[in-house]
């Protein structure tokens, strides 16, 4: 059992101090933004929920959303169990682990703007591996111009970048299941899926949480990528929420509706966290007791 | 088993070729990647490597770039292991609330916070300096590490601290000589997921500098613009990112198969 004391709070203040240093300033900045209407540095007029309103009804920004959460949905339906299956797939030990794990972990380190730009030229039919060889097998691949392709192609780049995100998270997890465990399944004759059922899942649940909530919200704020490999294009195909945002931010400067925007977008991430991390802590509440 | 590595094996291979390509582009003239598809560089050419090793603007990115990383690393792993422990040890007031409030500062948007933030350093002129970046990561650094280090400590039996305490040990003498050892595999995954999500970090560190500071991802959109698209160079510099943090990852993976997830999460 967790003892009870408020001294606790000595311990984690240096962690509340620095958070709140950066946390809390601009986001009543934010707030201070999207309920005036900023007409020069000293002009400024209260405008109250006026933002807030105008902006949910921007058809726009609908479908920036509609295709935002189908696209996180996506992420998260191919990346968690794909993880899941490469971390079992992965060796326990020895020299293949070291190397599998040092190849696998690489694409995680290599920076968004990088990505996008490796993967504009990956991609070309005329001059990348990937597009020369879909078009090699007669499939019509150019993302530059199809809209399906540019969107499968955003997804395929995060699923590339991230999945190892998962699978590092869920080899973790894995190792520290206990030998006994296995050994006591084996003595019961499991299959090997009643095994992952039973014994592995439940106790990757604690790192899939983290790993969930991690893909959601970067995927959620994803920018980066798809800005630099298709520029939201073509058409608005993959003109994700952050771009969007950031269209309405800095191309037009509208201050005061970006920031009620930026509020929404914030508080959408937020309920869906919320939710997330509410129904993972509580499935399995018998698995808290052991370790 | 079989089947298993095979299926492994094919995804590594996904996940090297685009890597394979960066190299291969990186090691080719520009008028050789915009010319015609060659699975290997037809003319080899380390120009491009030359170019971002002896121009200062170039290598000073990394530097600023591994300066700024290793100051959150440390400083984000420094506070998150007292305050992980006070998670995994104690309840106290408000601590459930707490915790997820730590979380949510992972979850704004960046594009509208970018101003204030730049407001905020500017006004007590941390403006365009190493530390200023640091900070700025700091803010969804923390309560990762804090969340990832929090698992590892669960782990880890009650009874070596109340052993510990009735040994005579003070708090700070048993955390930093008994604890803190016993968690050195967590340490080292938690400062790995710093490490990362502070190196690939674009929009925050473009913001917060401008010369001095100014960190590898940020110097690499400016060349791209400007000498309109030095894909070879851009390549390079692609390939040079991934070192740092490909050695990070070699030296703790053994740290990673030890394991956290040991108690709630």
């Amino acid at each position: 059992m967790k003892t009870y004391n408020n001294k606790a709070w000595l311990l984690v203040l240096p962690v509340v101090l620095c958070v709140a240093f950066s946390a809390i300033v601009p986001l009543m900045t934010v707030v201070n933004y999207s309920v005036q209407d900023i007409l020069g540095p000293d002009q400024k007029v209260f405008v109250g929920t006026e933002w807030f309103k105008l902006v949910m009804r921007d058809p726009e920004l609908h479908e920036a959303l509609g295709r935002q959460i189908l696209f996180s949905a996506a992420v998260l339906a191919i990346e968690i169990p794909l993880g899941i299956l490469l971390a079992l797939a992965l060796p326990a030990q020895g020299w293949r682990s070291s190397l599998a794990l040092v190849l696998l972990a690489m694409p995680l380190l290599i920076p968004q703007n990088v990505v996008g730009t490796i993967w504009q030229i990956y991609g070309r039919g005329d001059i990348g591996l990937a597009g020369a060889a879909l078009n090699g097998l007669g499939l019509d691949y150019n993302y530059t111009g199809d809209s399906m392709d540019a969107w499968l192609t955003v997804l395929v780049m995060d699923i590339w970048h991230w999945t190892p995100l998962i699978a590092l998270l869920a080899f973790a997890g894995l190792r520290a299941i206990p030998e006994a465990y296995y050994q006591a399944a084996r003595i019961d004759g499991a299959s090997r899926l009643a095994v992952f059922r039973f014994i592995q899942l439940p106790k990757l649940r604690g790192v899939l949480l983290i790993g969930l909530l991690l893909r959601f919200m970067d995927s959620f704020m994803i920018y980066t990528e798809p800005f630099v490999l298709t520029g939201g294009g073509p058409g608005n195909a993959t003109t994700f929420l952050s771009q969007y945002l950031t269209q309405k931010a800095v191309g037009q400067f509208d201050l005061g509706p970006a920031a009620a925007f930026s509020l929404i977008y914030f508080l959408i991430i937020l309920l869906a966290c919320f939710v997330f991390y509410s129904l993972l802590q509580n499935a399995g509440p018998t698995e808290k007791a052991e370790h | 088993m079989k089947k298993r590595s095979f299926g492994l094996i094919l995804y590594l291979i996904f996940a090297i070729l685009p890597i394979y390509w960066m190299v291969n582009m990186s090691l080719k003239t520009n008028e050789e990647i915009t010319g015609a598809l060659s699975l290997w560089p037809q003319h080899l050419t380390f120009d491009n490597f030359r170019t971002i090793l002896t121009d200062p603007a170039w290598y000073g990115g990394y530097i600023n770039s591994l300066i700024y990383v290793l100051i959150n690393t440390v400083l984000s792993v420094a506070v998150a292991l007292p305050a992980a422990y006070a998670f995994s040890r104690y309840e106290f007031l408000g601590d459930k609330h707490l915790f997820f409030w730590l979380l949510t500062n992972r979850m704004s948007p960046p594009a509208v916070f970018l101003l204030p933030f730049f407001q905020l350093y500017s006004s007590i002129n941390l403006f365009d300096t190493h530390i200023a970046v640091a900070l700025a990561h700091m803010l969804f650094n923390v309560p990762l590490a804090v969340w990832i280090l929090e698992g590892f400590m669960s782990g880890v039996p009650r009874e070596i601290d109340e052993t510990a305490y009735i040994d005579g040990y003070s708090f700070p003498r048993f955390f930093i000589r008994i604890f803190i050892p016993l968690i050195s595999a967590g340490i080292g995954v938690t400062a790995f997921f710093c490490f990362m999500f502070s190196w690939v970090e674009l929009l925050l560190a473009r913001t917060l500098t401008s010369v001095e500071a100014k960190p590898i991802v940020a110097i690499m959109t400016r060349t791209v613009s400007a000498a309109g698209m030095d894909w070879g160079v851009l390549a390079a510099a692609g390939v040079l990112t991934i070192v740092p943090g490909a050695l990070v990852i070699y030296f703790v993976r053994n740290y990673i198969a030890k394991g956290f997830a040991m108690g709630r999460v």
